[in-house]
């Protein structure tokens, strides 16, 4: 067994940066097949695509145990698929078709998986923030040892109800991770001219909160910082901020033309600062894997990829009855027990 | 096999658009992200990226085209070992059109049929059960209690609900015995606890979030509609927010505009929630409790004014109240009165007058505003025939102007007057007194407008 192989990096067993490099490559290539079934019609309304960031979530995804919560923005197919929700359902969903993870009933921004420990899926920027403290809130009631992870992105970090949150996470000791994936445009306005401030993470002093910035480009210091947001959150010693510097390759949405921004900027970054190419190439430079290795992984992504979109494209749309259910919980059952 | 690159619908709404420029030409290869054209949508020139990698073999649609329909073929693209002969042998599907079908009726059909529909008469508790006297305040914080020691997953969470014993004194002695734990002082920051009590509700919590009044929650009310109201929808079933949101709403006395609002109407709207609205100790407490255990968002809106004042309330180890179940506090035969919460006194009041003057009213406390029992209103006003509905609330989009729709739309047959809404005016509360007693609803309007009603 391969496992002992160290990288140069850190200390990283090749079957784990394999690991990676396949989570890592199954979102791409996912968000891709989403963007052509947008542009098909089979997707409708907004679909925001997570490429450019995958290594945040693998990265993430890495350092959390069995248990462990995730709550985030309507930008969430990749984290979806992070925490190991079925592609097939979430293309399915996507589509707003029955097999969907919520029937077809939320779509790409509100999709939740309680198996997984999801939390959706929200679409209102910056609510998932008190969500997740909420999460926390509850994983302290119960004294279970869980953490929960809280993405929000640097538009977000400006929302009022971001820093309410952070005070009472502060004051409560609740294990919470604050992730702010900052991919530099909240929509098409830049960091630079949404605040003075220098830094996202640095706000948490304010309250209390120790954070740190992270390379997002690199799945292993993602790797590495959440594996020490995690141990702080689980040592009873409350809330910790991940401020994430990533890059989306892609427009906000999918209607988004991205004029904010010129293509040299894009293309420098998929070009010198690729996540998925940065572990590509540790893994052949460290043989680790050889070029056939990483074909067959691409050739079984793009299997699983096209069988989603296979799935989404044949699962019936939801019986016209469903749009009377869910509305309110069965009330002889306890929700959420 | 070669397959046909479409083109794409690049905004929810687009449907055609131009082929403004192709940045690559035949004979390029392509890989997934690169971008092979530009496309003007009839918002913007979007960047058209490549998803499969392969050589482009044919540019069926040429720069400059305009008006080309979504989904339709614009370049053919070979796979590795493939040529330009290969092209006419492709066909690629496309999109398959949503089959369009009507959307079903609402499982409760409205209709015109003069049927008397089947409302629950029962009574709340057995007869002879032993009554003591407790004040509105009392009853609330007794049925928070009761709850609090049944399920050790309840907990309150509010401005000063634990060390101040609450800014009502609603929570009175509850930090005592349940400890900081379950009752918990916030900082003043609606927004943010109303988000973290829906989080915990998620996380398997069942969270009463208490608003110093219900005026505040104005902050938190895109948790409480956005997040608690619609993720059992948007989640297909998954996940809920069993949890209640409460606190003293409407008008209390001399507190001005900002102070002074009822919001029966506003969440009355929302599918997902359920709204309850006392009068009495009894309902207060038997409502509480049911919210409580229900498993689902429920706004509880209470009364300052209310708060101290004394009823009956049953003696009994476990009162509960059915939601969506009026209660008839006194039987007419003349005029139906229909009202809610603080609304009550002054349709009681009217009542009482009423009856010196030889006029018969029916006096109907709705209690829930959603669910709603319509089926005892109907069954009312096809015994009085006329219909005046009471609260505080403003006029345009009142719980009383559903009501009326209701009856026109399932007892027109039966009305022999246009049913009156006795409402708050159509002003921001004023601080005068003078100008305050004018705004609310009186006792003097509601015996007006039955007058009017029946004619005398």
């Amino acid at each position: 067994m391969a496992a002992r192989k160290a990288t140069t990096k850190s200390n990283v067993s090749a079957e784990e940066l394999k690991g990676y490099y396949r989570d890592m490559l199954l979102i791409r290539r996912f968000e891709e097949k989403a963007g052509q079934l947008y542009g098909m019609g089979l997707i409708g309304g907004f679909c925001h695509l997570y490429i450019g960031q995958e290594a945040v979530v693998v990265g993430l995804e890495a350092a959390a145990e069995e248990g462990d919560k995730r709550v985030t923005s309507y930008r969430d197919h990749g984290h979806m698929l992070a925490c190991g929700m079925d592609p097939n359902g979430v293309m399915a969903e996507l589509t707003g078709r029955e097999g969907g993870y919520s029937k077809g009933k939320g779509g790409s921004m509100h999709m939740f998986s309680k198996e997984k420990h999801f939390y959706g899926g929200h679409g209102i920027v910056a609510a998932q923030v008190p969500l997740g403290a909420g999460l926390a809130f509850a994983d302290k009631y119960k004294d279970n040892g869980r953490v929960t992870f809280t993405y929000f992105g640097d538009g977000a970090a400006n929302q009022g109800q971001v820093y309410e949150a952070y005070n009472m996470a502060e004051l409560w000791d609740l294990p919470v991770i604050f992730v702010i994936e900052n991919n530099q445009y909240a929509m098409g306005t830049s960091t630079k001219r949404s605040t003075k401030s220098p830094s996202y993470w640095e706000r948490g002093a304010a309250y209390g909160i120790p954070g740190e910035e992270v390379d997002g480009m690199d799945v292993l210091a993602v790797k590495a910082a959440g594996q020490k947001a995690v141990a702080h959150c689980r040592a009873g010693k409350g809330p910790y901020i991940l401020e994430i510097k990533t890059y989306r390759y892609r427009g906000h949405s999918m209607s988004d033309p991205a004029k904010y921004r010129t293509r040299e900027e894009v293309q420098k970054m998929r070009d010198e600062r690729d996540p998925i190419e940065a572990v590509r190439s540790m893994l052949l430079t460290g043989k680790h894997a050889s070029e056939d290795d990483l074909k067959a992984i691409d050739k079984e992504i793009k299997q699983i990829v096209n069988a989603s979109a296979e799935f989404a494209k044949e699962s019936p749309e939801p019986a016209l009855d469903e749009l009377w259910t869910d509305i309110y919980a069965d009330d002889a059952a306890p929700q959420n027990a | 096999m070669a397959t046909e690159i479409l083109m794409p619908a690049l905004s929810p709404t687009m449907e055609e658009g131009t082929l403004a420029k192709w940045l690559v030409n035949e004979g390029d290869t392509v890989s997934s992200g690169d971008i092979m054209a530009e496309i003007e949508t009839d918002k913007a020139t979007m960047e058209f990226e490549a998803v499969d990698e392969g050589t482009i073999g044919k540019i069926l649609v040429p720069a400059g085209t305009e008006g080309v329909k979504v989904n339709t073929p614009i370049a053919v693209l070979l796979e590795e070992g493939e040529d330009a002969s290969d092209i006419a042998a492709s066909a690629a599907p496309a999109a398959e059109a949503a089959p369009a079908a009507a959307a079903p009726a609402a499982p409760a059909a409205t209709s015109a049929a003069p049927e008397a529909p089947v409302s629950d008469t029962s009574p709340d508790y057995p007869e002879g059960t032993a009554m003591k006297s407790q004040t509105v305040r009392e009853a609330l914080r007794d049925a928070m209690a009761e709850e609090m020691r049944a399920d050790e997953n309840v907990f309150l969470m509010g401005e000063e609900v634990a060390e101040y014993q609450g800014a009502y004194k609603v929570s009175q002695g509850l930090l005592d015995e349940f400890g900081a734990k379950r009752v918990i002082d916030t900082p003043i920051t609606e927004h943010g606890f109303a988000g973290i009590g829906v989080g915990a509700a998620f996380g398997g919590l069942r969270p009463i979030v208490e608003f110093m009044t219900w005026n505040f929650a104005m902050q938190a009310i895109d948790q409480i509609i956005n997040s608690a109201a619609k993720t059992l929808y948007m989640s297909g079933g998954q996940m809920g927010a069993p949890m209640v949101f409460r606190g003293p709403n409407g008008a209390a006395a001399r507190v001005g505009a900002q102070h002074s609002q009822d919001y029966a109407a506003w969440y009355m709207q929302v599918p997902g929630l359920k709204v309850v609205m006392p009068y009495s100790a009894a309902d207060a407490k038997g409502l509480m409790k049911t919210a409580i255990r229900d498993n689902n968002p429920v706004c509880f809106l209470e009364n300052e004014i209310l708060y101290g004042r004394s009823f009956d309330v049953p003696d009994m180890d476990d009162f509960t109240i059915p939601f969506g179940k009026a209660r008839i506090w006194r039987e007419g035969t003349d005029v139906t009165l229909v009202s809610f919460g603080i609304g009550m006194q002054y349709a009681l009041e009217a009542a009482e007058k009423l009856a010196e003057d030889g006029i018969s009213a029916e006096v109907i406390d709705l209690r829930t505003i959603r669910p709603m029992d319509t089926a005892t209103i109907i069954n009312s006003v096809m015994k009085t025939n006329r219909c005046v509905t009471v609260e505080e609330g403003w006029p345009q989009g009142s719980v009383g102007s559903y009501i009326s729709s209701v009856l026109m739309q399932q007892a027109f047959d039966y009305l022999d007057a246009p049913v009156i809404n006795c409402t708050g005016k159509d002003v921001p509360m004023p601080y005068a007194a003078n100008l305050e007693k004018h705004a609310l609803i009186t006792t003097d309007e509601v015996i007006e407008a039955v007058k009017q009603v029946t004619y005398r």
